[in-house]
This record gives C-alpha cells, sequence and structure tokens, in this order.
C-alpha cells in the first residue's frame, strides 16, 4: 500500500477502531515516499527500519491500552534542521557531513513522547536559507503540483511530503515565511506559531530572534493537535515563553460570527502580485463574510521596508550563529590544511553553499565597526515600527487576512540566479517574524493550475484563533481535500 | 616599598581583572565547574556549541555578580545586556564570547586601597564590572599535542567570570599591585570567588602609557596581556615602563600593541601590533533576553553584603584599640578577622589575643597554606590556651608551638598540654631544689645579681627553665629567687 | 548609504574565514551591491528616539538554578571532532597570525 495518507483526524480513528496499525501506516509511508523520492526528493533521510521499530512499539502500546496521545503511531516528518538524537542532523549542508546529534530536540522530543513516529528527515534549503528548497546540497524539492516548479522554501521537504501524502503532519521552522511560503506553493495548512511558543531548543539556529519551529498539515484542526503536542514552556530556551500550550482545539467552533478581520491595505497593493492571487484571497474572504466575520480595511504603513530589515537582521545573527561551523568538533574538516587559519578558511568555503556565504558576508558587513548603526540598529528600530503597526492593526480586529505570496510557485532555477528577487517572495511573511506574531497559510483556490495561499496573522499567543478562522473556513470548503494528480 | 617615580614620565595605568565567579555550574549551562581532570569532561550540548544548543544564564553568578559590584560601590544597571562578541580561535567553540559590552552589568564605583608604608590611601575609580563567559583551553605544548597540531578542552569554556575594568587612575606598578590585592581581598571577603591566582580564578590584563611630566594628554598605551601573579604585574609594568621611555627618550612613537611579558629576561615582547582595530562585531545576543534587576532584588543583595574589610579594619581599631597596622594585618581575610573577633569576646581582652593571633596564628599560618577556617583550630582553643598559660599552668614558650599542632588536629588545648607533659611546675619544693641546684653551680651569679645586675635573674631564670624544661611557672621561680636573694 | 567595494567584501569574507575564489568575490560583490542599494531604502525613515526592538516578544529573564546536570560523557563530546587525541580535539598548527 502505497497511496496517499489521510489527514492525522481520520489515521486516528482509524487506528482508534483496529482498522489499521501503526506499523501499516508507517511502513506505507516509508514505500510512498520512497516510490516518490526520485522525482519530488522530499528527504534527505528515511529512518526505515528505526521507525518501523517505533510503529511496533506503538502497536505494542496500543495493545495493552496505553495509547499516549492521539499522535500515537502516526508517522511524521521533521525538517533536517531540528536535531533526533543518535541520528545525524545536515541542515542540507556539506559543513555538517558526519554530524551525529547526541541530543534531542524539545519540539520533536515531545512529538515523540506523543508517540508520533518520525520517518525521516526532510529536506530544506542549507541552513533554512532560501525560498525554494534549491539551496540543498543534496538537491531541489520538487513541488507535487508540477514537479518543474519549486515547493517554496525553506521548509520545501515538509510541504511536499504532506502535500504529497506521504505523512499527514511534519515540522517545519520559519525564519521569515518558510513554513507559510511552502505551505501555501504546496497547497497544505502551515502554521508559524507567536515567537517563543514553540522551543528552539534543538532547532538549529538561522536567525534566532526570528526563528519558530511549526507544524504542517492537511487540515486546520490537525494542526491544532500538533501545536498542542510541541508548543509550551521549555526552560532550555530563554526566549520561551512561559506559558503552557494553548488549548488550541476546543477554540475550533466552526463559528466566525462577530469576529473582525483586518485586511491590510499595502498587502492588496504591493507590485508585482499577480492578480489571480488577489481574486481567491478575495473569495475567501467573501466567504468568510458569508460565514458572519466582519471585514475592515486596516493599514500596516511600515509593510513597504519590511524585506530590507529583514535582510539586514536575519543575515547579521546567521553570521554569528553559523561562525561555530569551524571544522573543529563536529563536521566537515578541509584535508591537509597545514595551519588553524588555512582549515577554518578552506574548510567553511567547502562546506557553506553560495547562498550561505553570501548572508554570512552580508551579516558581518552589516555588523561591522562603521556600518553597525546604519544598518543593524536602523534595522532594528525599523523592527519597533513594523511591530506598533501590527499592535495597532490588531487591536481593531481579530485577525488580518492576507496572501501569503504574491504568486503561486515559480519555476525551479527562475529566480536563482537573482537573490534580491527570491528575497522578494517573501514580502508578505517577513512581517510576522519580526513582530512575533503567530501566521497560519491556508489553501483557498487555484491560479494557473497552482494552489494559492491564504495566510492569517494574528496577536500574539493568539494562535487559537488563527486555527478557529482557518478551521470554520474549511467547514465551508474543500481547497484543502485537493490532493495533486497522483505522480507517475 | 614606594619605588621613586620616574624622573621624566608619568605613569599611567588601568587595568582589567577576569575574576571567576564562585558557582557550582557554568555560566549558561549546567555543567560542573572543575579542574585537573581530562579534557571534555564537563561539556555539554550547550558549551560544545553543538547546533541547536541554547544558553539559560546561571542565577548564582548573577546574584555574586551583583554582590562584587555593591561592594565596589557601582551603580548596578536596572537593566544589561548580553552580547556577542564575534570572533574565531578553537577555544571559542560558538565563534563568540557572551559578554556584556554597550549596556554592562554595573557603572562607575571605586576602591579605596591602603598603600603600604605610606599610611594613606588612595581611590582608584572602577569603570565597569560585567559578566561574560571563559574560553576553553588551548594547548599548543609540543609535549602535549606534538609538532603539528594543538589540542582544545573545553572544560572551561562556559565558566562564569566578572570582568572588572578600572579607570586609568593607578600611577605606578605598585600601586597597581595594592590595588589588585585589595580587589583580590575584597572578592573573598564577600564571598564572590576564591580568587586564587595559581587555579588562574584571578586574571590581570595591563594597559599602560607614559606622559611627559605636566603634560595632559594621554600618550599612546600598550596592552600586557596574562599577568597572572602580583609580582609578574609589578614586574612587567616595570619592564614596559622601561621600554616606553627607552623609546620616548629616543625620541621614537610607543606603538600600539598587545605585549607578553617574560618573567625569567624581566622584559616584555611585542605579541601583536594593533593596525587597526579588531572588529569584534559585538550584537545582543538573541537567545537571551535583556538582564533586569529589580530595586528589591538590588536591596536585597545590600543588605546581605557582610562588613567590607576598610570598614572592618577601621572599626577594629576603634573597638579593640588596635593599632592601624595590627588591624590591618587582623583584616587581612574575612576569616582571620572572624576569628579574631570571637576570640576575642571569648577572652574578655582583646590586646591578649590580638598579640597571640598576630605572632602565633600568623606564623603558624604562613607555614602552611591557606585560611584559618580551613584549619583545626577554633577560637575557643586558642582561648583555652592562653588561659592555661595565664593561669600558669604552662608557660608561654610552650604553649606558642601548641598554636600549630592544635591547627593540625584540633581538640582541647589542655588535654594536649597534659599529652605532652608540658604541664608547668607549680610544686614549690621541686622548684626550690632546682633553683638551688643553679645557684650551686653558679655560686658568683647570687652576688652579681645582689650587686644590682638585672640581667642576671634572666639568666638564673633560663638555667631553672632548662632543668626543668621549660615547665617551672616563671612567676613561682622568680619568688624563690627573690627570696634567696634576700637570705 | 556607500556601496561595497571588491576589497571590502574580502576584507569581510577575511573576518568570516572564508576565501572566495577571484570570480566568486566578484559575483558577491555585485550582489551585495544590489541588495545594500535595496537596503538603503530604510535610510529614508526618520527613526530618530525610536528604541530597537532585538525580541519581538517581551519576556523576563529566566534564571536557572546553581546545579550541575549531567553532561555528556567525554566520549560523546568528543565523537564527532574531525581529529581528536584522547579526549581532546586535534587542530592544525596554530601560527601567529591566527591568534586573537
Ligand atoms: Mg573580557
Ligand atoms: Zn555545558
Amino acid at each position: 500500500m502505497a497511496e496517499p495518507l489521510p489527514t492525522l483526524d481520520v489515521l486516528r480513528r482509524e487506528l482508534d477502531a483496529g482498522r489499521v496499525s501503526s506499523l501499516e501506516l508507517v511502513e506505507a509511508a516509508l514505500a510512498r515516499a520512497e516510490r516518490l523520492e526520485p522525482r519530488l526528493h522530499a528527504f534527505v533521510g528515511l529512518r526505515g527500519a528505526a521507525a518501523s521499530a517505533e510503529a511496533a512499539q506503538a502497536d505494542a502500546r496500543r495493545g495493552r491500552g496505553e495509547v499516549r496521545s492521539p499522535l500515537d503511531g502516526i508517522p511524521v516528518a521533521v525538517k533536517d534542521n531540528q536535531v533526533l538524537a543518535g541520528e545525524p542532523t545536515t541542515c542540507a549542508s556539506r559543513i555538517l557531513a558526519g554530524f551525529v546529534s547526541p541530543y534531542e530536540a524539545t519540539a520533536v522530543a515531545r512529538l515523540r513522547a506523543a508517540g508520533a513516529v518520525v520517518i525521516g528527515r526532510t529536506n530544506l534549503d542549507e541552513f533554512a536559507m532560501g525560498s525554494s528548497t534549491e539551496n540543498s546540497a543534496f538537491g531541489a524539492t520538487r513541488n507535487p503540483w508540477d514537479l518543474e516548479r519549486a515547493p517554496g522554501g525553506s521548509s520545501g521537504g515538509s510541504a511536499a511530503a504532506v502535500a504529497a501524502g506521504v505523512v499527514p503532519v511534519a515540522l517545519g521552522s520559519d525564519t521569515g515565511g518558510s513554513i507559510r511560503q511552502p505551505a501555501a506553493f504546496c497547497g497544505v495548512v502551515g502554521l508559524k506559531p507567536t515567537y517563543g511558543r514553540v522551543s528552539r531548543y534543538g532547532l538549529v539556529a538561522f536567525a534566532s530572534s526570528l526563528d519558530q519551529v511549526g507544524p504542517f498539515a492537511r487540515s486546520a484542526a490537525d494542526c491544532a493537535r500538533v501545536l498542542q503536542t510541541i508548543a509550551g514552556h521549555d526552560a532550555r530556551d530563554s526566549t520561551s515563553i512561559p506559558e503552557p500550550a494553548p488549548a488550541c482545539l476546543e477554540a475550533l467552533s466552526g463559528d466566525v460570527s462577530g469576529l473582525v478581520l483586518g485586511l491590510p491595505r499595502e498587502y492588496f497593493v504591493a507590485e508585482g502580485v499577480d492578480p489571480e492571487v488577489l481574486a481567491r484571497v478575495r473569495e475567501a474572504v467573501a466567504e468568510l463574510e458569508r460565514a458572519g466575520a466582519k471585514m475592515r480595511e486596516v493599514s500596516l504603513p511600515h509593510t513597504r521596508h519590511a524585506i530590507a530589515t529583514y535582510y539586514l537582521i536575519a543575515p547579521a545573527e546567521a553570521s554569528s550563529n553559523l561562525a561555530r561551523y569551524d571544522g573543529v568538533r563536529y563536521g566537515h574538516r578541509a584535508a591537509d590544511a597545514a595551519t588553524l587559519g588555512d582549515m577554518y578558511r578552506r574548510t567553511r568555503s567547502e562546506g557553506f553553499g553560495s547562498e550561505v556565504k553570501r548572508r554570512i558576508l552580508l551579516g558581518t558587513y552589516v555588523l561591522s565597526a562603521g556600518y553597525y548603526d546604519a544598518y543593524y540598529r536602523k534595522a532594528l528600530q525599523v523592527r519597533t515600527l513594523l511591530r506598533r503597526d501590527f499592535e495597532r492593526a490588531l487591536a481593531a480586529c481579530d485577525v488580518l487576512v492576507t496572501p501569503t505570496a504574491p504568486e503561486v510557485a515559480f519555476r525551479l532555477g527562475e529566480k536563482s540566479a537573482d537573490p534580491l528577487r527570491m528575497y522578494l517572495s517573501d514580502v508578505y511573511t517577513v512581517s510576522a517574524n519580526l513582530a512575533g506574531v503567530p501566521g497560519l497559510s491556508i489553501p483557498c483556490g487555484f491560479a494557473h493550475g497552482m494552489p494559492v495561499g491564504l495566510q492569517l496573522l494574528g496577536r500574539a499567543l493568539d494562535e487559537a484563533t488563527l486555527l478557529r478562522v482557518a478551521d470554520a473556513y474549511q467547514r465551508r470548503t474543500e481547497w484543502h481535500a485537493r490532493r495533486p494528480p497522483e505522480l507517475a | 616599598m614606594s619605588a621613586a617615580p620616574h624622573p621624566r614620565y608619568e605613569v599611567v595605568i588601568g587595568l582589567e581583572v577576569h575574576v571567576q565567579l564562585r558557582t557550582e555550574s557554568k555560566l549558561f549551562c549546567g555543567c560542573a565547574v572543575r579542574y585537573g581532570e581530562d579534557p571534555n569532561h564537563h561539556a555539554c550540548p550547550v558549551c560544545l556549541a553543538l547546533p541547536g544548543a541554547l544558553p539559560v544564564l546561571n542565577r548564582q553568578a548573577v546574584e555574586l555578580a551583583l554582590r562584587a559590584a555593591l561592594a565596589a560601590h557601582c551603580t548596578v544597571q536596572g537593566r544589561s545586556v548580553f552580547a556577542r562578541k564575534n570572533y574565531f580561535y578553537p577555544d571559542l567553540p560558538k565563534g563568540y564570547q557572551i559578554s556584556q559590552y554597550e549596556e554592562p552589568l554595573a557603572t562607575g564605583g571605586f576602591l579605596d586601597v591602603e598603600l603600604d608604608g605610606e599610611g594613606g590611601t588612595q581611590r582608584v575609580r572602577l569603570t565597569r564590572i560585567h559578566m561574560e563567559e571563559d574560553a576553553g583551553k588551548s594547548i599548543h605544548d609540543r609535549a602535549v599535542a606534538g609538532q603539528d597540531g594543538s589540542h582544545v578542552d573545553l572544560n572551561r569554556a562556559g565558566v562564569p567570570l566578572l570582568e572588572i575594568v578600572s579607570e586609568p587612575d593607578l600611577r605606578s606598578p605598585e600601586q597597581a599591585g595594592a590595588y589588585l590585592r585589595a580587589l583580590r581581598q575584597l572578592l573573598r571577603y564577600v564571598d564572590v570567588s576564591d580568587a586564587d591566582l595559581e587555579k588562574g580564578h584571578f586574571r590581570c590584563d595591563a594597559n599602560l602609557s607614559l606622559r611627559p611630566r605636566g603634560a595632559s594628554e594621554l600618550g599612546i598605551r600598550t596592552e600586557l596581556k596574562n599577568l597572572n601573579s602580583f609580582r609578574f604585574v609589578e614586574g612587567a609594568l616595570r619592564a614596559e615602563i622601561e621600554r616606553q621611555a627607552e623609546r620616548l627618550d629616543a625620541g621614537e612613537r610607543v606603538v600600539q600593541a598587545t605585549l607578553l611579558y617574560d618573567p625569567a629576561t624581566e622584559r616584555t615582547r611585542v605579541m601583536r601590533v594593533k593596525e587597526n582595530a579588531d572588529d569584534y562585531r559585538y550584537f545582543p545576543d538573541p537567545d537571551l533576553i535583556p538582564l533586569e534587576i529589580e530595586s528589591e532584588a538590588l536591596e536585597r543583595a545590600r543588605a546581605a553584603l557582610p562588613e567590607l574589610p576598610e570598614a572592618r579594619r577601621r572599626r577594629l581599631a576603634e573597638a579593640y584599640e588596635l593599632s592601624a597596622y595590627d588591624a590591618r594585618q587582623l583584616t587581612e581575610s574575612r576569616a582571620l578577622a572572624d576569628f579574631f573577633e570571637a576570640a576575642a569576646r571569648a577572652h574578655g581582652n582583646p590586646k591578649t589575643v590580638a598579640n597571640w593571633v598576630l605572632r602565633d596564628v600568623l606564623q603558624a599560618l604562613k607555614e602552611r597554606s591557606g585560611e584559618i577556617d580551613a584549619t583545626a583550630l577554633a577560637p575557643e582553643a586558642l582561648v583555652g590556651l592562653v588561659r592555661l598559660v595565664e593561669k600558669g599552668k604552662v608557660t608561654a614558650s610552650n604553649a606558642r608551638p601548641l598554636v600549630a599542632e592544635l591547627m593540625q588536629r584540633g581538640g582541647d588545648p589542655q588535654a594536649l598540654v597534659r599529652e605532652r607533659g608540658l604541664e608547668a611546675v607549680a610544686d614549690t619544693g621541686l622548684l626550690e631544689g632546682a633553683v638551688d641546684e643553679v645557684l650551686a653551680a653558679h655560686p658568683e651569679m647570687l652576688e652579681r645579681l645582689r650587686a644590682g645586675e638585672e640581667k642576671i635573674l634572666n639568666f638564673l631564670m633560663g638555667q631553672v627553665m632548662r632543668r626543668t624544661r621549660g615547665k617551672a611557672n616563671p612567676a613561682a621561680v622568680r619568688d624563690i629567687l627573690n627570696r634567696r636573694l634576700k637570705d | 548609504m556607500a556601496r561595497i567595494t571588491r576589497e571590502e567584501v574580502e576584507r569581510i569574507a577575511d573576518l568570516a574565514r572564508l576565501t572566495l575564489r577571484p570570480e566568486e568575490a566578484e559575483r558577491m560583490t555585485g550582489e551585495l551591491e544590489t541588495i545594500l542599494e535595496y537596503v538603503a531604502s530604510l535610510e529614508a525613515l526618520d527613526t530618530e528616539g525610536v528604541e530597537p526592538t532585538s525580541h519581538a516578544i517581551p519576556l523576563r529573564t529566566p534564571l536557572r538554578d546553581d546545579r550541575v546536570q549531567p553532561g555528556l560523557d567525554p566520549e560523546q563530546a568528543v565523537a564527532n571532532a574531525p581529529e581528536r587525541d584522547g579526549h581532546a580535539f586535534v587542530v592544525p598548527k596554530v601560527i601567529a597570525e591566527d591568534e586573537t
């Protein structure tokens, strides 16, 4: 059986009813992953026998009546920038060649403690730097809806794996849109929680003040369940919010009447946005209005500065975060270096790909003597202005509704020669990372035959309302149930 | 030990001291702070800088830092920020050191330093005190690491340090030495650090420049690194003053550089010329939240501060009528001062106790290493011994060596005196016998004593002591001799 | 804001311990110039008196109790090392210019 897997909620009921075993599910997921891998290339590594063994244990628990959670025995995938104890983590980089983590990321550990079975580690842009999953040392992932197109990025492997029905849910990470944009491109649900909602312990840092772990799923309800499992305070992450995991599932009432949804003016007039994409978003807005939500136009006046702000802050943090890859304690080391300096330079030059080097250089530059105030400090000040934009807008409404990306999935290679054009594809997503607020992307139709994403942005810690709106929308529409044509 | 000032140049010195805070675990992870073990025995994902690991600040390190800042009269900042200092070196696993830069824990402050032999004090202003993590250890020694490489041990990586930066207020190597001794004493007083120099708990870098006497502008300074004993600091500064003065005398410029001191040749040697300023690309560490110290926490810390050395010195001098010098000696460490005060209270006559502590306790301490509270000698035991002497149960000269013994094994002084057979002989018959024997052996002496030669009394006393193996009660012997004199 | 020169790119590459091939340095200079030109749009924005935001969500510093927690055993600590001697990491010879 290598059929696409249904949603987590369906699988859970099948398991509970005894109509299927966890071992069958996990082996089906592995078989499907392997069959699609040559065309999709969603995975960096599959866990094969180890995953099957964990599934058998889940079945044994179930047999004893000791089911740990609704996730017990469910196959999942994890972006390969979150460490699993005793297993390799590559971040899709040559520089981590051979690295085996002796410890486990908190979010992964919580998912596994709930019984979920990680079947594999998914592909990404090297160190999560990119918007297409083309910057992987192991080759690009492809979009299940059109193999000539990018799945988005950087969590393209996780998005593609969920879209192709390999796994019902997967973990990604989002620094400037790396969950939401690939979710939109692949026609799945992707949630970037509030900064600090999910522990970053064990998430390999790209830009520490922006990075956040979150789930991909085929429905808002499944997303809610995964969030509830992985969220909540972690004493090992100083930036973790000291709040328990939100009770999102309870909030999924299907009712949005009385909620005020804000339409940020700037997101609908942006240059280069595909009118077809905007049309789908407006249709979704109309649907939500029919469901009883009130619409209101709002303004996020500093939106046009978000990309510049982001591409100063993120590379600056990255340049420092990536200094630890020095060939001393783990990972790649250049052969036969005569001196320490030679070893450092050759190791890092051989180990990092172009995009990573570009961002290290940019970040080093903006932090260096004489430029700090003009670039880095300035960006932190604009970040304050962006944050205030959101505070003001979200005082007047409950949720902001926008497109997730200005266009549908672009063709592989289309933007790789032009870094700035690639950066601009994050135009709708980076603000949420800069402001720390949660963001959710859900499928809302098609343009040019490719899925379109609707983005919902909310108040800090209010993932529940985002998921409630998404769930209500999904009860009234069927876009999220659409499947890519079976990959021949 | 005040050396003559330089005839032509005024010396300007500022010191940066790194002090290891006395914690059980590292600054940002739970690894033990421990030395002398095999490499990488105290390491975890955080201090190894594994991908994905994150720092969490140690509460005790903050409390100790706060205590030090208050003891040094600093202004504690309500908000301080941990920043990353970026540079590559194998003992710096993250490729950056977490330190405080633009917004340190504390600013201002001062230390009043007593200058040896001059009686006066000098106020040395502090620029700042901040927290940071230590680096690991690179071992370049060929015997260990071989010809073509170096070894890296991260046991020390992440150990909490306090960096204490002084203003350039010091004017001589001797003042620098006195400042460092006072700083070390203060930190030990408030229990912030063991400040053990041999273990590298207290490390000093110095900035030094010369300017022609009377000039107001500062000269170009050089930096002396890793001065790990007080003797080295003074030696290195003297050598560097000489080196800079020679250059200036020859009409050359001093080049801004980092130097190392070689104690064998007593010379400084340029390690690195600073062509352009280092570019450490400091920025706030996004993995850590700014540290906020609330005023209540600050007041609690202030209230919990023990009496500081200066204040204690003054109080002891006044309360016990001690000389400034004696008071200084007795307050050298908090443990010694505590010991003295406990003994003085138990005994009732502080002067007597001070004499015993200053002479016998310090003497015995010098012969071993460590503080009084690390010995087995309790203040009550010293008082017991002193009382035995006062009651004539043991002679002072027999009692003094017992101080060291009591430090070693502790216990009751009376039992020790008995065990050693040192109980003073007060038996008049026995003593009269001994006196008569001495007088019989030296018949002329009694005559000379009668003739008024006072020192003869001491000679005769000594002879009697020899015969009684020092156990004779001196007062009783003197009585007998006086009687014989009148006979 | 000043654009970036090839020399500056090489200086920062050196700070970041990266060696760029000549054509790579040339290409990077061009790309960084484009990006810096784009981000220079922030200059027009008045941020006088605006507090910088390092963390979007205001939190209190969490403090950890000073208790020793088990770390990795030394064998695990050096298990990933490209080169080791016993439980020490081994790096190539450090020469004067590597000293910071
Ligand atoms: Mg320092
Ligand atoms: Zn550690």
